[in-house]
């Protein structure tokens, strides 16, 4: 399965919603949104992870150099993302510590912290 | 002798493939499936590695992956061509991300228990394995 990709405003935050495998294949697709997304200008982002079948460490690069591109901004980058077996590649690398991780859009659209 | 042996282009492309076959033959080999998701993420790991090493030191070269059924060990060997111990180009934190080795590995650090990383004069090697769990009743 190949990577999908879509993105929505709500509010001020920009929601990106991916799905499929993020690997070593696809994750630049990824890296190439995000990277798009923080050159026009929106710096606070969502990626709703919900719809992903597969994640490696190269995606998890991705998603951490997405995270400094938007700090570099004093924006932010807020994970949705209930799946477990998704949720134990982020703690064993510790990222879990890094990414604020909500259980839904709605909570990650209107966390302020 | 593997039970079966894979050989690929060191492209990101093939990398899927990879992980497909090994959570197959794993399956087959009688692996847990609650252990199922680790092989194929310990798999993929590797194989991006290897991949990685390739890409990086610019080089062409296969990527080979040997899964072998034990007795009652699983048992998985990705092996690169990528040259002795290999080492990240400088141009590669040019793109601001964290060093994808070092997360790759962390993953199947953190992933498999017996792991087995070593690095000879033609490129490097990974062995990892899994038990097998052994029905009661032959069927």
């Amino acid at each position: 399965m190949d990577l999908s990709l879509s993105t929505r405003s709500v509010g001020d935050r920009t929601v990106v919603e991916v799905g499929g495998e993020i690997d070593v294949y696809t994750a630049p697709k990824l890296r190439e949104q995000l990277v798009e997304l923080v050159n026009d200008g929106k710096y606070h982002l969502v990626v709703d992870m919900e719809g992903v079948d597969f994640l490696d460490s190269t995606g998890l690069g991705v998603l951490v150099g997405g995270l400094k591109r938007v700090r570099a901004h004093e924006g932010s980058l807020r994970l949705v993302c209930n799946q477990e077996r998704i949720l134990k590649i982020f703690r064993i690398t510790g990222l879990t510590k890094v990414f604020p991780i909500h259980t839904s859009v709605d909570d990650a659209v209107n966390a302020t912290d | 002798m593997a039970t079966v042996e894979l050989r690929f282009s060191a492209l990101p492309e093939h990398v899927r493939t990879a992980r497909l076959v090994a959570a197959a033959v794993a399956r087959r080999a009688g692996v847990d499936e609650s252990v199922l998701d680790e092989v194929r993420l310990a798999v993929g790991e590797a194989c991006s590695r290897a991949v990685g090493l390739h890409q990086r030191g610019g080089i062409g070269g296969t990527v080979r992956v040997a899964l072998t059924d034990q007795e009652k060990r699983f048992l998985i060997e990705v092996e690169d061509e990528a040259g002795p111990a290999a080492v990240p180009a400088s141009g590669a934190a040019e793109s601001g991300e964290p060093d994808e080795d070092t997360l790759g590995l962390a993953v199947i650090t953190g992933l498999v228990e017996d792991l087995e990383v070593t690095n000879g004069t033609d490129g490097g090697l990974i062995r990892m394995s899994w038990p097998v769990s052994v029905p009661s009743v032959a069927v």
